[in-house]
């Protein structure tokens, strides 16, 4: 699907949610725990796929290798998040002073 | 993407926690309180038919829940200057209406009655009571949605209405705070007024980051200090003014001894460089950050972080010294250019107009669209250069600069030689017509209670430290300078002063 920054979507096998924060310019296959991630939560879950149930943490970022899509946790849960078949990694995010 | 999400996830992250504590009358909501208020009036927004809502109070703990509130209803929040007065707010009010009105109780029985409001009391806006029992169906996620408008302190004409939409606020937030990054004991000292751009980025970056915020609703330097004490505040956010006064009210004094003041952050404006020397001492353990932004940019652009305050302020290179008034390097995210008035982009130490890109710059106001190039760039109207390492050093607005005989002289830095006398307590430089040069170089001086100086003698001063086009020509005593609430110099003023000579 063609993903739009700012969307939220939803794991369709647990209770994991993130939102598109750099979405990239062609269509991706986005997955939580190896199933497609949608607007709209399904009335029965699926489950999750054992190589993709890494979990994700609320208000971590994850993001491709190329940097390409980058997605933020707003809601935990089991499933991990992949692009295309390929794992998300955690991004690490530099500690800045505060300044309000 | 919604400033509501932050809310969200700090409420499930920690719904006990203490989200906003009121130090005037001890009021205070949890995050899980403050995400189920907000939800209960995005309920009344809706049923009331407006389309913005208006903030006309002091901070109080209905300021949090009305900026999120609206954005929860779809609504832009817009916080209005409850210091002007009631003709200028009618004003104001006509060009956001059909709006949903919290005030205080006066103003409430005086414009309460206005066409296409409807008004509430901030006593009725908290009263659980008085609003539905279940919250307003799912926020709107789309991130092009105007989450504040916030009108800007013009000098000169109506005032003009900046836009931040959604994006632009979460752009700011996921670039420059840690979810969840505060310990439960971490608590921040807000004292900025509800309508200026530090208040709304101070709620959301205190609420991402899971820090208790203490409201200071009346600042005075005694209040400040008894309140950080009182509630162990561990952060603070201050505009120029305050830090001074602080410093003021702690003369004689070694140490502010504020031991849980872990940090302080200040901006909005130039700091004097012996007001943040003595801050630095009086206040041992504290790192200082200074953060510049703009209403137009979602606050902060860039920052000088305290590692490099205290490397400045102990080198002994020049170049790395001057750093301390600096305002540092851009956040990450966050491009900046120095222009000509060709529109060229100079070089390093080279000094023109400060230019700006990035994510969280909104550049927008209401009804006159963007002003931002066909790049994204922002032009700040502020003067400023960037040294060969990236530090930016403002000069104050472009309009400020003093041109005197073709060369531009920065009225920021001859204020901070005349700061530096002893006897000075406040300075302010400004331009005025000269015949010979163009302009000519005058300053506007408030004394130490109980010194005196004369003007030959600060012309002196000036004129051992400074290249002699530095030294005024006129220097003028007055018993106050004139400032507006948020600390900014009203320099339009000084100038009429200066040109009509009319000093104590």
């Amino acid at each position: 699907m063609q993903l739009k920054t700012g969307a939220r979507l939803k794991s369709s096998v647990c209770d994991g949610e993130i939102m598109v924060v750099k979405a990239p310019a062609g269509p991706v296959e986005l997955t939580c725990g190896g199933a497609p991630m949608v607007e709209t939560a399904p009335a029965e879950r699926g489950t999750i796929h054992p190589d993709h149930a890494v979990g994700i943490r609320i208000g971590k970022r994850y993001i491709t290798e190329d940097g390409e899509l980058e997605v933020l946790c707003v809601k935990a849960g089991d499933g991990g998040i992949a692009a295309n078949g390929q794992l998300l990694l955690q991004k690490d995010t530099r500690q800045l002073p505060k300044t309000d | 993407m919604n400033v509501m999400m932050l809310l969200e996830m700090a409420s499930a992250a920690f719904p006990e926690r203490v989200a906003f504590t009121d130090s005037s009358d001890g009021s205070s909501l949890t995050y899980g309180q403050l995400f189920s208020a907000a939800g209960r009036r995005a309920a009344s927004l809706r049923q009331s038919g407006a389309n913005r809502m208006a903030m006309l109070d002091v901070t109080s703990v209905a300021t949090p829940l009305g900026l999120f509130s609206s954005a929860w209803a779809g609504l832009p929040y817009v916080p209005l200057n409850y210091r002007l007065t009631d003709p200028e707010i009618e004003a104001l009010l006509a060009r956001v209406t059909p709006a949903y009105l919290v005030t205080d109780a006066a103003r409430h029985g005086r414009l309460g009655g206005l066409a296409d409001i409807a008004a509430a009391t901030r006593h009725h806006f908290l009263d659980d009571t008085l609003h539905p029992e279940d919250h307003a169906d799912e926020w709107s996620m789309d991130p092009d949605e105007i989450a504040v408008l916030l009108f800007t302190s013009g000098t000169t004409g109506a005032p003009k209405a900046a836009v931040l939409r959604h994006r632009h606020l979460v752009s700011y937030i996921l670039g420059s705070v840690e979810f969840a990054g505060a310990d439960e004991a971490e608590a921040a000292l807000v004292s900025v007024p509800p309508y200026h751009v530090a208040g709304i980025a101070a709620i959301l970056s205190s609420v991402y980051s899971g820090r208790r915020v203490v409201q200071l609703p009346s600042f005075s330097a005694e209040a400040w200090l008894d309140v950080a004490r009182r509630e162990r505040v561990t952060s603070a956010f201050l505009v120029p003014t305050m830090l001074a006064r602080i410093v003021e009210a702690l003369e004689g004094r070694r140490t502010a001894d504020l031991p849980a003041l872990a940090s302080v952050s200040y901006g909005g404006g130039r700091m004097p460089l012996s007001v943040i020397e003595r801050a630095m001492a009086l206040f041992p353990d504290t790192d200082f950050t200074n953060a510049y932004g703009l209403t137009e940019t979602s606050s902060t652009i860039t920052v000088l972080g305290p590692e490099e305050h205290r490397a400045a302020a102990s080198s002994a290179d020049p170049a790395v010294r001057r750093r301390l008034a600096s305002a540092g390097v851009p956040l990450p995210g966050v491009e900046i250019q120095i222009r000509d008035d060709m529109g060229r982009v100079l070089g390093p130490n080279e000094r023109g107009e400060i230019y700006v890109r990035g994510e969280q710059v909104s550049g927008e106001y209401e009804g006159r669209g963007r002003v931002t190039d066909t790049e994204g760039w922002f032009p700040t109207r502020d003067a400023g250069s960037m040294d060969e390492s990236g530090y930016l050093f403002l000069e104050g607005r472009a309009d400020d600069v003093i041109v005197r005989g073709g060369e531009n002289l920065s009225p920021g830095e001859i204020e901070d030689v005349l700061l530096e006398h002893p006897a000075v307590r406040d300075a302010a430089v400004v331009g005025i017509p000269d015949e010979q040069w163009g302009e000519g170089v005058a300053a506007a001086i408030v004394a130490k209670p109980g010194q005196s100086v004369t003007g030959g003698e600060l012309q002196e001063w000036v004129k051992a430290r400074m290249r002699s086009s530095r030294v005024p020509q006129r220097v003028v005593f007055f018993d106050e300078l004139p400032y507006n609430e948020t600390g900014k110099l009203l320099r339009r003023v000084v100038r009429e002063w200066l040109g009509t000579d009319q000093g104590a």
